[in-house]
Formats: structure tokens, C-alpha cells, sequence
């Protein structure tokens, strides 16, 4: 990919990341090609979240950089970061929806934000987004009274309220019901084609994910340990992707958090 | 014994720190506000949003409590000043207690318990729940659209929460003094009159809930900003929000007295 691919919109160059004195990324190398769905898969704390806040710039990595349309994401200035992520949309792993505006003032905010367009043309944005998302009826509920997919769809609205060239989603399929994750699987792809966007996704759930995305990179202790197109990685014998895509217990990545020799712990409660 | 020392004054130590911190935290979020400034003028829906949610959802227990406040001063004062033969004026120890110490104080910290725990708790969990991340992520500035609204909101609501708490103190201290006393109200209204300056008592009192109004309600937004992302934390940024705002209000004002006695 990184040979192929040379119009990259965003790139990870040589990325480590930590804090506390701890290293969360060591080293990462990734690029993600304009008009492309890209997976970045792992295990829960491998910092997967993580990448897209340094994506986005808010976080800063301790070596490397991230480049977004070539600009050097931690050295731009608020207003340079604030352009940079207006070619940004972020949906977040709960939608984060704003609890005090209705669906459709949810999706208006961005457009509201940062154009001076008259109140009809904000209607008629607001519309065709929610449109997109299946969600027009219910434009004037409170996020309150949605459920975890409509929510997730009407964030996905706001996220693409001003057609941005990258789109994050950070675990999109958390929480969501079978139809409901085959329906935001479909808007996942459907959206990056129609917006000729470039997505990243962040998530652990493979099948879902191998049936729309163009290429995966799987992260582990830190490291891009795997990459390639889901067909390539359903056949690999890597040990951790056979791990990873079979769901197994046994593998790589242990299933115990380190810890002292499990006999010896118990011993030393009863000996005190 | 000794051998807790090291460890204590780490603790200590630690502690002084992040104090130090935090105020330094604090102040950066009062310049980022001013920084604001014009950005949020251009909004003023939201600001009038607002002052109804802190100011005008307060009222209510500004309004009550100061009739009740009153009416305890006029209780009092007349106990005190018929020993003396001076009970006509009630009025004046009435408006005077009232317009320099009470009205701001009281109102302060009421303000602190009803809208400053408020405005943490709600800023709280817009950390929580990652709106305020979302709101960075689409390029607004959350300490535009979010911060700055809530202080100039606070900061125009409080000295006229306090100008109400003063006047409705008065008219609670009438309605013990007067009617149900027995005082005479032209003495009542007349030597509060007479004795209230409006240089030194009502612009002093002005001052002082132009000053509560700022500290409390940026202590109230820099708590609900930095509260830890989680139920605990915004429980306890909402309790440091009041414990704070409290001893803050009452130190100032003996400061505050001190310079305008002084002066």
C-alpha cells in the first residue's frame, strides 16, 4: 500500500505516542489514499481511538508526525488545526450528539457554524443529510428519544453536514442491533462514494468491517502488526490475525492482563 | 513515624502543584473567555439563553429567600434598637445590611448552589459524553460557543440577582417592622433615605456582585471543564464548584470591605 498508493490524504509517519511515562504507539506507519475505506482494527486499548484524535489534533505525538493533505497536523497554529479539521468529519463511538438541540438543530450546527447561508438553504442541507440517513421523520426529536442506531445515523448526518474530504468513524458498530449494523455498514460505503471522501474506521468487529472496507491495518502492542485487503488477511497465517479474524482464545494476544504468578498471589493472602 | 514523611510531604507536595495548577488553568480559560469576547457578542441568543437558565431559573429562591432574610433583619434589629430607643431606625440597619454585605453575599453563594452546580454538572457531562470533543472536532471552539456564553451570562445576571435580593430584604424587613411591629413608615422610609449614600453603599454593593458574579460562575465553568470524563469526577467537580465558589465569595469580601473602608 505504501508503494501503490501515492495520493495519500493522510499520513502516519514513524508515530509514537504515550503518556505517564507509558508508550501507546511505538513507531506507527500508515497512509490512507484519497477515495479509499480504511480499517484500523485491534484490542480494546490498543489505541485505536487514540490514532484518530492525533488525526484529528487532539493529541500530540511525542515522535513522528501526522500529515493531513500534506500540512503537519501538531505544528499548525488553533486556526491552522481549525481549517484542517473543517476537511474533517468525526463520528464518535456514542454520537455525541448535543442533548440540548434537537436532530435537526444537531445536524444545522456545523453549517450554521461556519457558512452564512440563508435559513431555507440550511433546511434543505439539513434535509438532504438527514434524507441520506433514512432519518427525515425525525427531524424534530430530541436525541433523548432515539435509539443507539438512529442516534449513531443522525451523528453520521452531522459528521457529513459539510461534505468533508475525510470521514472518522471511531466503533461504529458498538452497541447496534443486526439490521442496524448492516444498515450503518451500507452508509459507511455508500457515503464515502457518493462525497468521493476518504474514511477511516476504527473498530474491532471483522466481519462487518471486511465486507465494505478496500484495506485493513491491524495494530498490537503498539505496532501496525498486519496490513492488507481483507481477502489478503482472511487467507494470512500470521498468528495474530488468525487470532484476531477467528475470534480464538488461545493466541498472541493473551487473555490475562500481566500480572504475579497466579498461586503465588493466592498464597500470600492467606499467609498475611 | 519518620518513615511516612517522605511519603506525606510528596503528598504535600503534589497537592501544592496541582493547586498551582489549577489556577494557572483558570486563569488561562478567564483570557481565553476574554479572547472570545466579540465572537461571543455575536451570539447573543445564546447569551440571553443563558442569563434565562442561570439568572432568571434563580429568581425564585433569590426572591424567597431574601423576604425571609429581611424579615429576620427586621426581627432583630428592632430587638437590638428599641433598647435604645432607636427603633424607627430599623429601616436604615435594614437597607444598609442589606445593600452592602447581604444582598451580594447571600446572593452569591445561592447563585453558586442553584446555577454554579448547574453550569458544572452540565459542562460536566458534555466532556463526558464527548460533545465538547465533537464540538473541537468540527472546528468550534467550545470555550466560545459553550464557556464564554455561560460567564457573560453570569456575569450580567448576578448584580441584578443581588439589586432584586436587596430590594425584596428591604420590603421583607418593612413587612415585620411596619405592619406587624408597628413602626412608623414615614420614619422607616425616611431615615433609610436619609442614610443610604449611593456612592459608598449601593455602588459598593454593585461592585462587590460584579466581582462574586465572575468568580463564581468561572469557578462553575473551569470545574464542569476539568472534571475527569466520568460520574465521580463531575460529582466531585460539583461539590468543589459550591465548596469553593463559597470561600472564595466570603474571603473577597473581606477584602473587598477592607479597600472600600479603607477608601
Amino acid at each position: 500500500m505504501h508503494n501503490i498508493m501515492s495520493d495519500n490524504i493522510v499520513e502516519i509517519d514513524n508515530l509514537s505516542f504515550g503518556f505517564k511515562g507509558r508508550l501507546l504507539h511505538k513507531g506507527i506507519n500508515m497512509v490512507f489514499p484519497r477515495g479509499k475505506v480504511v480499517a484500523i482494527m485491534g484490542g480494546s486499548g490498543s489505541g485505536k481511538t487514540t490514532l484518530l484524535r492525533l488525526i484529528g489534533g487532539q493529541l500530540k505525538p511525542n515522535i513522528g508526525e501526522v500529515r493531513v493533505d500534506g500540512e503537519v497536523v501538531h505544528k499548525q497554529s488553533i486556526d491552522g488545526l481549525y481549517q484542517l479539521r473543517r476537511k474533517m468529519g468525526m463520528l464518535f463511538q456514542f454520537g455525541a450528539l448535543f442533548t440540548d438541540l434537537s436532530v435537526f438543530e444537531n445536524v444545522a450546527f456545523p453549517i450554521r457554524e461556519h457558512t452564512n447561508l440563508p435559513e431555507s438553504m440550511v433546511r434543505d442541507f439539513v434535509m438532504l443529510k438527514l434524507n441520506a440517513v433514512g432519518l427525515r421523520g425525525a427531524q424534530s426529536l430530541m436525541p433523548t428519544e432515539l435509539s443507539g442506531g438512529m442516534a449513531r445515523r443522525v451523528a453520521l448526518a452531522r459528521a457529513v453536514a459539510l461534505d468533508p474530504q475525510i470521514i472518522m468513524y471511531d466503533e461504529p458498530f458498538a452497541g447496534l442491533d443486526p439490521i442496524s449494523m448492516g444498515v450503518v455498514c451500507n452508509l459507511i460505503r455508500s457515503l464515502n462514494d457518493a462525497l468521493g471522501a476518504t474514511t477511516i474506521v476504527v473498530t474491532h468487529d471483522v466481519h462487518e468491517t471486511f465486507s465494505f472496507v478496500d484495506y485493513v491495518y491491524f495494530v498490537s502492542g503498539g505496532v501496525v502488526v498486519a496490513e492488507g485487503t481483507p481477502d489478503e488477511l482472511r487467507k494470512s497465517d500470521m498468528p495474530f490475525v488468525h487470532q484476531f479474524v477467528h475470534g480464538e482464545a488461545d493466541g498472541p494476544v493473551p487473555f490475562h492482563y500481566p500480572a504475579p504468578d497466579y498461586k503465588k498471589e493466592m498464597l500470600r493472602g492467606h499467609d498475611a | 513515624m519518620l518513615k511516612g514523611l517522605p511519603k506525606a510531604l510528596a503528598g504535600l507536595g503534589n497537592r501544592t502543584i496541582e493547586g498551582i495548577w489549577r489556577i494557572g488553568a483558570g486563569a488561562r480559560l478567564f483570557f481565553y473567555i476574554w479572547f472570545y469576547l466579540l465572537e461571543s457578542f455575536k451570539r447573543p441568543r445564546l447569551i440571553v439563553r443563558e442569563i434565562y437558565a442561570t439568572g432568571v431559573l434563580s429568581l425564585l429562591i433569590i426572591v424567597v429567600s431574601a423576604f425571609f432574610v429581611g424579615m429576620v433583619l427586621g426581627l432583630q434589629g428592632y430587638n437590638t434598637l428599641q433598647k435604645y430607643g432607636s427603633s424607627e431606625a430599623i429601616g436604615v440597619l435594614v437597607a444598609l445590611s442589606l445593600v452592602r454585605e447581604l444582598g451580594p453575599v447571600v446572593t452569591a453563594l445561592l447563585f453558586a448552589g442553584r446555577a454554579g452546580t448547574a453550569i458544572t454538572a452540565e459542562i460536566g457531562l458534555m466532556k463526558a459524553t464527548e460533545q465538547l470533543s465533537a464540538m473541537e472536532m468540527m472546528a468550534v471552539s467550545p470555550v466560545a460557543r459553550v464557556i464564554a456564553p455561560r460567564f457573560w451570562a453570569g456575569f450580567i445576571s448576578m448584580p441584578i440577582l443581588a439589586a432584586l435580593f436587596s430590594m425584596v430584604g428591604v420590603l421583607g424587613g418593612y413587612f415585620v417592622a411596619v405592619p406587624i411591629i408597628g413602626v412608623d413608615a414615614g420614619a422607616f422610609w425616611s431615615q433609610m433615605q436619609a442614610s443610604v449614600d449611593f456612592r459608598d453603599d449601593i455602588v459598593n454593593g454593585i461592585i462587590k456582585s460584579l466581582v462574586f458574579g465572575v468568580v463564581c460562575t468561572l469557578i462553575a465553568l473551569f470545574e464542569g471543564y476539568d472534571a475527569p470524563p466520568t460520574a465521580e469526577g463531575v460529582s466531585r467537580a460539583t461539590t468543589r464548584t459550591v465548596v469553593n465558589s463559597s470561600l472564595a465569595v466570603l474571603g473577597l469580601d473581606f477584602i473587598l470591605t477592607a479597600f472600600m473602608i479603607g477608601a
